[in-house]
């Protein structure tokens, strides 16, 4: 087992001997939660912002934190290109995945919407119906 | 090794790791891209139910109490608390793997002692909040919150709640269990005797991707 692991050769890594950037990381980390919470306590008690536009702020913070722990908690902003290009390309599948389905979702509560006992059904408009002609 | 020429140096042409990583935390980085995918695959069923749906509890209303609080009305403050136990087993952890770098034994220990009674802080944070919501009634096939809309909610709510907070729960107890083991390693001399402090890394990795987790876990079921 240790034979296999010596016998790659890799590049030397300079490793940092202070760990300022870990803390860094963490007020940043801290900060931005605390700034999540906050928001959703002012929606909570002043109805500031409308729903929608809160939950998009919401991502975008939730994709912040992400990057800050991929990129320098778990090193990837500082492995080699190769290797991050391989492990973040596979990830792309996740924007046709959450496009596809949630608007599957959405289309299915329309459906809901639409065939729900009680609602009310318009005729189906046929144009031109007299004029077909018969066969 | 030349590091002069780093930029153009033909990475694919033999003689070099492409990657620059062991074989181990490459595997590492693939195992972690399919949990990814699991994850992902859980939160995307989540929000496409949720998608079509008419109405949706109210997070804010279901996840409102605190341990020792009673029946105040505290929206977010215990699952910020379990978010902010977590950031922190994670520094703690990423302390660890810099003190592997420096070879320091004691505090590559003292650091993973730190991450370990992090993640049981986490887990024994995550065991009250469920006990709590059992004995309000909720559970997989029951769920006792009304919509926003006050009609009747399907048991999609709780049954995903559980699923997916459950299925984090798993991988952050056996994360827990691996850091232990890591940690009894560091303890026996293994590492100090190979000679580098990769394996904690290794661990480290697994550590963050289960912080990384949770962070989507916090956003999709608490915020939005």
């Amino acid at each position: 087992m240790e034979h296999t692991q010596s016998a790659e050769v890799l590049e030397p890594v300079h490793h940092d001997s202070s760990t300022s950037v870990i803390w860094q990381t963490f007020w940043i980390l801290l900060a931005i939660t605390v700034g999540e919470v906050g928001l959703a306590f002012l929606h909570l008690e002043y109805g500031f912002m409308p729903r929608m536009f809160l939950n998009g702020i919401f991502i975008i913070l939730t994709l912040f934190k992400a990057f800050y722990i991929v990129a320098r908690f778990m090193h990837l902003g500082s492995e080699i290109r190769n290797l991050i290009m391989t492990v973040l390309m596979p990830l792309l599948l996740f924007v046709w995945f959450i496009i596809a389905f949630l608007y599957e979702g959405h289309s299915w509560k329309n459906l809901r919407k639409d065939l729900a006992p009680g609602t009310k059904v318009e005729a189906p408009k046929v144009p031109n119906a007299e004029h077909e002609p018969h066969h | 090794m030349d590091t002069a020429v780093t930029a153009k140096k033909k990475w694919w042409a033999g003689g070099y790791s492409p990657f620059n990583v062991n074989y181990g935390k490459l595997m590492m980085w693939y195992f972690l891209i399919s949990d990814a995918f699991t994850f992902g695959a859980l939160l995307i069923s989540y929000g496409t139910i949720r998608f079509s749906s008419t109405s949706w509890p109210d997070p804010n209303e279901v996840f409102r109490s605190f341990p020792g609080m009673g029946h105040a009305n505290l929206p977010l403050m215990f699952v910020s608390l379990m978010t902010f136990i977590l950031i922190m087993s994670s520094v703690t952890m990423v302390l660890a793997v810099h003190a592997g770098h420096h070879r320091d034994k004691k505090a590559v220990a003292k650091w993973m002692i730190f991450t370990i009674i992090g993640g049981i802080a986490f887990l024994s944070c995550q065991a009250w909040e469920w006990t709590h919501l059992y004995h309000e009634g909720a559970w997989w096939g029951r769920n006792p919150f009304v919509n926003v809309d006050g009609t009747a909610a399907t048991t999609n709510f709780t049954n995903f709640f559980f699923t997916i907070t459950g299925f984090h729960g798993l991988h952050v107890t056996s994360g827990v269990i691996i850091n232990i083991i890591i940690l009894i390693n560091v303890l026996k001399g293994t590492y100090e005797h190979r000679g580098h402090y990769e394996m904690v890394e290794k661990v480290g990795l697994y550590w963050h991707f289960v912080d990384l987790v949770w962070v989507f876990v916090f956003t999709c079921f608490y915020l939005l």
